[in-house]
C-alpha cells in the first residue's frame, strides 16, 4: 500500500468508529450497546485474546541459549563483567529486562548513520527513545489516573498521581500534564513516520491505525473534559456500574463519551490481533531474556533428536593409506 | 564477476528509499550481489533436498525460476515447522512495530543504499508472508496489513536478500525488543533449503567438511603438510624446531582451528602463531585431520546440518581421550559453539572441566561445554606471567581491533582480545565506539557470502568497517587490523586492499607469536611473516 492509502484508510477507519459512536451515542435506546456491551466485549476480547497469544508464543520452545550479548562475558575472574548487558544469572537477566521494559535500553543506544563526503557519520539520536518513553509513561499514568473511576473509594496513590500530573493547573478544570505529553508524543511518532523517508518506506498501516486510534481517544478525553463537558456523576455511575458487574446506563451522558469508550472499546479488542502485543513479547524475547550461560550450564532443547555425523571409521577407511604414508596414526593398520 | 564500484565517493550511497510501497518494486537481481546457487549433486552428496527431481538448472536471474509443483505447500509446511519449534521466530513475527531504529544499523543497507537491505525490511519480506499465509488477519485484510501471499515473486525476493545478510546480530543489539535478524535469516534460509535453494559457496564447503572434515577439502595428508608448511618459515625465522602431532590418541587436549588458517595468507600466520604457543609452553596437544574444520557451514544452511558438522569435534574428542578442547580464533564458530554445541550433544561427561596445565586456572564459564577460547586460555597465562614478551617487536605496528561479529554479539568476548594484544603490542588504538565492540560491524562477508561471484555485495558491506578503519588510519596511523575470525582473515584483506590499501590484516594469535620470547629462540631479525624487525638489535 502506498502511504496515501494507509493513510487513508488508518485515519477512515478510526472517522468511522466516532461517527458511529457519535450517532449511536446519542439515540438513548442504543447507548446500552455503546456504553455496557461495547465496552465488555472489547475487554473480553483483550484478555482472551492477550492471553491466547502469550500461550501461543509459549507453546514454542527455545530451544537454544541465544541472547545477544551487549557486554562483556562472565570468564576469567579478573576480567569484569558486565552483569547486565550479558547476565550469567536470573537476577542479571532481570535487571537486563528491568532497563528494557521500563527504561528501553536498547532504543537508548540508537544512533543515525549518516553519510558526509564520503564518510558515515554516526549522530547521537535520542528522539524517538524520548518519544517513545513520554509516550509509554503518558500513557500509563493516563489509564492509572482513569482507575479512579471504576475504584471507589478512590485509593489514596491515585489521587496522589492525579495531584501530581495535576501540577501545572492553569485555570480549571485541571490541565493534565500527561494529557499534552500524551497528544504530542503521538504527534512526533506520527510525524516521524510521515517525514521521514525510510520511515515512510517501512510503515504500513498497521503502523498509522494505533497511533490515529489513541491519538482519537487523547483527543476526546480532553475535548470531553475542557470542551464538552459531560455529567461526570453519571460517567462513574456507569463505570461503577461496569466494574461491580452490575452495568446501569444512566441517562444523560453526552455522545462525546460514547467516542471515547468506543475508541477505547476498539483499543481492547484490537490489541491482541496486532504489532501492541510486543508488550508481551517483550517479556518473552529470548534475543533479552536469557542469561549467556550455555557454555557453563547445559540448556536443554525439549526437540532435540540425534543426528548421523560422519563416522571416523568412514573417514580412516576412506584414507587409511594416504594417512598411513604420512605417518597420521590409525585405528586400523 | 561484476564491476566493482572505483571509489568510495563514487557508490553514490543514497539512504533516502524510494516513493511508493516495496510490495510494487519489481525485484532487481543484479550479479555482483548474488551468489551462484547449489549444484544438485553437492547437495544430494550429503543427503540435503535437492533440485535434481525437478531436473531444470537453476538460473538465478531468470523471471521465473523452475519449480516443484508442490514448492508452496513445501515451504509453508517448513515454515509452520519452525513457527513451532522456535519461539524466536514466532515472536520475531509478530511483535515488530516498525520503529526504524535497526534501519541504518546494517552493514550491507549503508554501503549499498538498498532499502531491502534494512533489517526491518528484510524481516518483513518473511514476516509479509506469515502474516498472509498464517493469521487470521493478514488472510482477510491482505496488502491493508502488510500481508501477502507466497508467490514465485516473493520467494525470489526472499531468497536474494536472505542471502544478505551475514547473520551479524547488529541491528539486534538496537532493536527494542531483542528481535535478532540473524534468526530470522537463519530461518528464512533453512525454509529455502528444503527447496534445495542454496548456495554453490556455502554447500560445497558444507560438502567438502562432511567428507574430509574441512571446508577446503584437505584429505588427510595434505591438511598435515599444510600445518608442517608453517614450520620451515618458523625454523627460517624464529630458530626454533617444531614437531606437532596429529590425531594423537592420550594427549590431553585437542585443538581445534577454521581450516582457513592453515590455507590461506595472512590465516597461516595465525596458524604459526599457535604452533609456535603451544611449543613454548610444552602444551600436551594434538591437532586432528578430522575434525580439522572449526567453522561450521552447515549452519547456513540448517539446523540439522549444523549439529552433523559440529558434531565431529566432540566425536574426536572422545575417540582421543583428550580431557578437553581448545578453540582457535574464529567468528561464526564461536557462535555456534557458545549458543548452541552443548544443546546439541551434551551433557559432556566423557571430557574434563577444562583447566590450563600452566596457570592451574579452571574455566568456569567453560565447565559444561569443556571448550575454551584462545583468548581466555592466552590471556590467562598472561596475567599469570606464564609468557615471556616483548612487545616492542611489534613497534612497526600501530594496531587496531575489530571485534569480530560473532564472538562480539554471541558471546561477549571483548576484553580478553584486548588484554592480550595491549600486553603484546606498545601501538594500540580503538575505532569509533559506534563501530566496536557490541557494535561492531561484520567484516562484509560473514554467514558463508565471501565467494568470489558477489564481490561487489562484499566490498559494499565492507565499507562501514573500512571506514572507521580509515578514520584510525588517518588519525593514528594504524597499520595493522587484529581479528579474531578466520573469515575475517580473508575478507577484510580484499575490502582493506580496496579501501585502505596500506592496512594489512592480522590474527591476534600473530601478534603474541611475535613478541614472544621463546627458549632456544635464534636471533629474531624476523617475524613470522618474513620481514625484518625493525626494533631487533644484536647483543652487544
Amino acid at each position: 500500500m502506498g502511504v496515501k492509502v494507509s493513510l487513508g484508510v488508518s485515519l477512515g477507519a478510526v472517522l468511522a468508529i466516532v461517527a458511529v459512536a457519535l450517532v449511536g451515542g446519542g439515540v438513548a435506546s442504543l447507548q446500552p450497546v455503546f456504553g455496557i456491551i461495547v465496552p465488555y466485549a472489547a475487554f473480553v476480547i483483550f484478555l482472551v485474546g492477550f492471553v491466547y497469544r502469550v500461550v501461543d508464543w509459549g507453546r514454542s520452545p527455545v530451544p537454544y541459549r541465544i541472547p545477544t550479548t551487549c557486554g562483556q562475558q562472565k570468564s576469567l575472574p579478573w576480567i569484569k563483567h558486565d552483569k547486565i548487558e550479558n547476565p550469567s544469572s536470573t537476577l542479571g537477566v532481570i535487571g537486563r529486562m528491568i532497563l528494557e521494559v521500563f527504561a528501553f535500553r536498547s532504543l537508548f543506544r540508537h544512533t543515525k548513520a549518516e553519510m558526509a563526503s564520503g564518510n558515515i557519520v554516526y549522530g547521537a539520536s535520542k528522539w524517538i527513545w524520548l518519544g517513545a518513553l513520554v509516550f509509554h509513561y503518558s500513557f500509563l499514568v493516563i489509564a492509572v489516573r482513569h482507575l479512579r473511576l471504576f475504584l471507589e473509594p478512590v485509593p489514596f496513590l491515585i489521587n496522589g498521581l492525579d495531584l501530581v500530573d495535576g501540577m501545572f493547573q492553569i485555570g480549571a478544570p485541571t490541565l493534565y500534564l500527561t494529557d499534552l505529553l500524551l497528544i504530542g508524543a503521538l504527534s512526533y511518532l506520527l510525524a516521524r513516520r510521515l517525514i521521514v523517508p525510510k520511515m515512510r518506506y517501512i510503515s504500513l498501516a498497521n503502523d498509522y491505525f494505533p497511533l490515529f486510534l489513541i491519538l482519537g481517544i487523547g483527543i476526546s478525553g480532553v475535548l470531553m473534559r475542557f470542551f464538552i463537558r459531560v455529567d461526570i456523576v453519571s460517567v462513574k455511575e456507569l463505570t461503577m456500574g461496569l466494574a461491580t458487574l452490575h452495568p446501569v446506563m444512566p441517562e444523560g451522558i453526552g455522545a462525546i463519551f460514547f467516542v471515547h469508550v468506543a475508541l477505547v472499546s476498539t483499543l481492547f479488542a484490537y490489541f491482541p490481533f496486532s504489532k501492541l502485543m510486543h508488550a508481551g513479547g517483550v517479556f518473552l524475547s529470548p534475543g533479552r531474556n536469557l542469561s549467556n550461560t550455555s557454555r557453563a550450564k547445559m540448556h536443554v532443547n525439549p526437540w532435540e533428536y540425534p543426528v548421523k555425523i560422519h563416522p571416523y571409521e568412514e573417514y580412516e577407511n576412506e584414507f587409511r593409506e594416504k594417512m598411513k604414508n604420512a605417518g597420521i596414526p590409525v585405528e586400523r593398520e | 564477476m561484476a564491476k566493482n564500484p572505483k571509489y568510495y565517493e563514487s557508490l553514490n550511497i543514497d539512504y533516502k528509499p524510494p516513493r511508493g510501497s516495496w510490495m510494487d518494486r519489481p525485484i532487481d537481481i543484479k550479479s555482483g550481489i548474488y551468489c551462484y546457487p547449489a549444484r544438485p549433486q553437492v547437495l544430494k552428496s550429503v543427503g540435503m533436498n535437492d533440485r535434481s527431481d525437478w531436473g531444470k538448472y537453476w538460473v538465478i536471474e531468470d523471471e521465473d525460476w523452475e519449480l516443484p509443483d508442490d514448492w508452496k505447500e513445501r515451504f509453508l509446511a517448513k515454515m509452520r515447522d519452525m513457527l513451532d519449534k522456535y519461539r524466536t521466530f514466532k515472536i520475531y513475527m509478530d511483535i515488530c512495530v516498525r520503529c526504524g531504529a535497526c534501519a541504518d544499523k546494517c552493514h550491507y543497507f549503508l554501503g549499498s543504499g538498498d532499502p531491502m537491505n534494512m533489517p526491518v525490511m528484510r524481516a518483513e519480506l518473511l514476516r509479509s508472508i506469515y502474516r498472509g499465509e498464517f493469521t487470521k488477519t493478514g488472510k482477510m485484510l491482505g496488502r491493508l496489513v502488510g500481508a501477502r501471499k507466497l508467490t514465485k515473486k516473493a520467494l525470489r525476493q526472499l531468497w536474494y536478500y536472505m542471502f544478505q545478510c551475514s547473520e551479524c546480530r547488529r541491528c539486534s543489539t538496537f532493536c527494542p525488543y531483542g528481535i535478532d535478524t540473524a534468526e530470522i535469516t537463519i530461518m528464512g534460509r533453512e525454509i529455502m533449503n528444503e527447496l534445495g535453494m542454496n548456495i554453490a559457496w556455502i554447500q560445497e564447503s558444507v560438502s567438502k567438511c562432511i567428507h574430509t572434515g574441512n571446508h577446503l577439502g584437505l584429505q588427510p595428508q595434505a591438511y598435515k603438510e599444510c600445518v608442517e608448511a608453517m614450520l620451515m618459515d618458523i625454523e627460517d625465522n624464529v630458530g626454533i624446531i617444531i614437531e606437532p602431532t596429529f590425531n594423537r590418541k592420550g594427549a590431553e587436549i585437542l585443538f581445534v582451528t577454521p581450516s582457513g588458517d592453515v590455507f590461506a595468507d595472512p590465516g597461516i600466520f595465525t596458524l604459526a602463531g599457535y604452533l609456535m604457543l603451544f611449543e613454548h609452553l610444552g602444551l600436551d596437544y594434538t591437532w586432528s585431520t578430522y575434525a580439522s574444520e572449526g567453522g561450521d557451514f552447515g549452519y547456513f544452511t540448517a539446523n540439522e546440518m549444523a549439529k552433523r558438522m559440529n558434531g565431529k569435534i566432540y566425536a574426536e574428542a572422545k575417540r582421543l581421550g583428550v580431557k578437553w578442547i581448545l578453540g582457535g580464533e574464529c567468528g561464526h564458530m564461536w557462535r555456534v559453539l557458545n549458543q548452541y554445541m552443548t544443546t546439541w550433544h551434551g551433557p559432556i561427561d566423557f571430557l574434563e572441566e577444562p583447566v590450563s596445565p600452566i596457570t592451574g586456572t579452571k574455566f568456569e564459564n567453560a565447565k559444561a561445554h569443556k571448550m575454551v577460547h584462545i583468548m581466555e586460555f592466552t590471556a590467562d597465562l598472561i596475567k599469570n606471567n606464564k609468557l615471556k614478551l616483548d612487545p616492542s617487536r611489534n613497534d612497526h605496528l600501530k594496531v587496531t581491533y575489530h571485534d569480530s561479529c560473532n564472538p562480539a554479539r554471541g558471546m561477549g568476548l571483548f576484553e580478553e582480545p584486548r588484554y592480550v594484544i595491549k600486553s603484546v603490542c606498545n601501538h594500540f588504538y580503538e575505532m569509533p565506539e559506534n563501530t566496536i565492540r557490541e557494535q561492531t560491524y561484520c567484516c562484509g562477508s560473514g554467514s558463508g557470502l565471501n565467494a568470489s561471484e558477489n564481490m561487489e555485495l562484499r566490498l559494499r558491506g565492507g565499507f562501514p568497517r573500512q571506514n572507521a578503519l580509515r578514520y584510525v588510519r588517518d588519525k593514528y596511523g594504524v597499520n595493522m587490523l587484529a581479528c579474531i575470525c578466520a573469515i575475517d582473515r580473508a575478507a577484510l584483506p580484499p575490502a582493506a586492499q580496496y579501501w585502505n590499501p596500506d592496512v594489512g590484516v592480522t590474527g591476534v594469535t600473530e601478534l603474541v607469536a611475535n613478541a614472544l620470547i621463546m627458549e632456544g629462540e635464534g636471533p629474531r631479525t624476523h617475524n613470522i611473516r618474513g620481514f625484518e624487525i625493525a626494533t631487533w638489535e644484536p647483543e652487544p
